[in-house]
């Protein structure tokens, strides 16, 4: 099997899981707060680490590249309460002109 | 099975069908947007160093979180082992652990239906619910669920289909728009100190520890700031 194909299928067999765990084993029950406040952070945790990797790094490697231009613009569009979808596109956008301008 | 002979027939459809149609018709826009989200998926899919064409359509059927499928896809186009880009998506799946219990008492059917209902949580479909006070409405959830995963599944194939056509995706700065992608699904997240806090911290531990490990490691070990939950009272 080649890797997309494990990746895809573990991940969708995970989720499926993950999902599915409350509504048909807890049921009514509610998780322990400690346990729930834990699992509630790891989502900030976790994109805020994705910001990070996705925005300066290359392999092992910290870089500073057109990329945080996007994500500066993505900053401004998110500060002036754009839709999600412009403000991804403005981030492409800042991105691609700063790589045709040679920066 | 049984449960459709618990209610008198003639109230099933305004029971059940209006609070459905309301999730389908609410879900509309937010549509629009997911299925463009699923074409960017679609396009990264079937660019170098992606998941390819069919595993992506699958992956969008069956899984149907796009934050955790472009991180997976992020950590692969980084280059990262099969189990850093598994382990990276799966934590940030977690959170549909908290979301699943919120919803689960205002699911109908037996334990086969509601596994299959509960896939159809996702961040939007779950907020169209929302009643407040913690109360969820179960139809308008599944309305605006099949209307969201369709748009992201139809969006996967098109973007599959088209995103041989679009050519190089960093010279278009496809490559930024995961950041800043990221960056939008973080925001509405930090409604507390303690999510400002883990998020901060995630983001030191990923940069502190990028030139020292493997790609996709320093996401993983981002979730040990989740850990200050322990601290709350």
């Amino acid at each position: 099997m080649s890797d997309a194909w494990l990746i895809v299928i573990v991940v969708a067999l995970g989720t499926i899981a993950i999902k599915a765990s409350g509504p048909v084993l807890l049921g009514r029950r509610t998780l322990p707060p400690r346990v729930g406040a834990v699992v509630t952070l790891l989502a900030p945790a976790l994109l805020a680490a994705l910001v990070v990797n996705a925005s300066v790094s290359s392999g092992s490697q910290l870089v500073a590249d057109a990329r945080l231009i996007g994500l500066g613009a993505a900053v401004i569009a998110l500060a002036v309460r754009a839709p999600i979808l412009v403000v991804v596109l403005v981030a492409a956008a800042a991105t691609a002109l700063a790589r045709l301008l040679g920066l | 099975m049984g449960d459709h002979a618990a209610q008198p027939m003639s109230d099933t459809p305004s029971l059940s069908t209006l609070p459905f149609r309301t999730g389908a018709t609410t879900a509309l826009p937010l549509a629009a947007v997911v299925g463009l989200f699923g074409v960017s998926f679609g396009v990264l899919a079937v660019s170098g160093g992606g998941v390819g064409a069919v595993p992506a359509i699958v992956m969008s059927a069956s899984t149907f979180a796009g934050s955790a499928q472009f991180a997976a896809a992020s950590v692969i186009a980084a280059g990262g082992q099969p189990i850093a880009a598994i382990a990276a998506a799966l934590l940030l799946n977690a959170r549909y652990i908290p979301i699943g219990v919120s919803v689960a008492r205002f699911l109908p059917g037996g334990p086969l239906r509601r596994l299959v209902l509960a896939q159809l949580v996702i961040d939007e479909s779950w907020a169209i619910a929302a009643k407040g006070e913690g109360e969820f409405d179960g139809q308008r959830l599944i309305g605006a669920g099949v209307v969201l995963w369709v748009a992201w599944v139809a969006g996967t194939v098109a973007g599959v289909l088209g995103g041989e056509a679009l050519g190089d995706p960093t010279a278009l700065g496809l490559d930024a728009a995961f950041p800043a992608l990221f960056l939008a699904l973080l925001i509405p997240q930090l409604r507390s100190r303690s999510a400002v806090v883990a998020a901060v911290l995630g983001g030191a531990i990923a940069l502190a520890l990028t030139p020292f490990t493997p790609p996709g490691v320093p996401i993983i070990a981002a979730a040990a700031a989740a850990l200050i939950g322990l601290t709350r009272r």
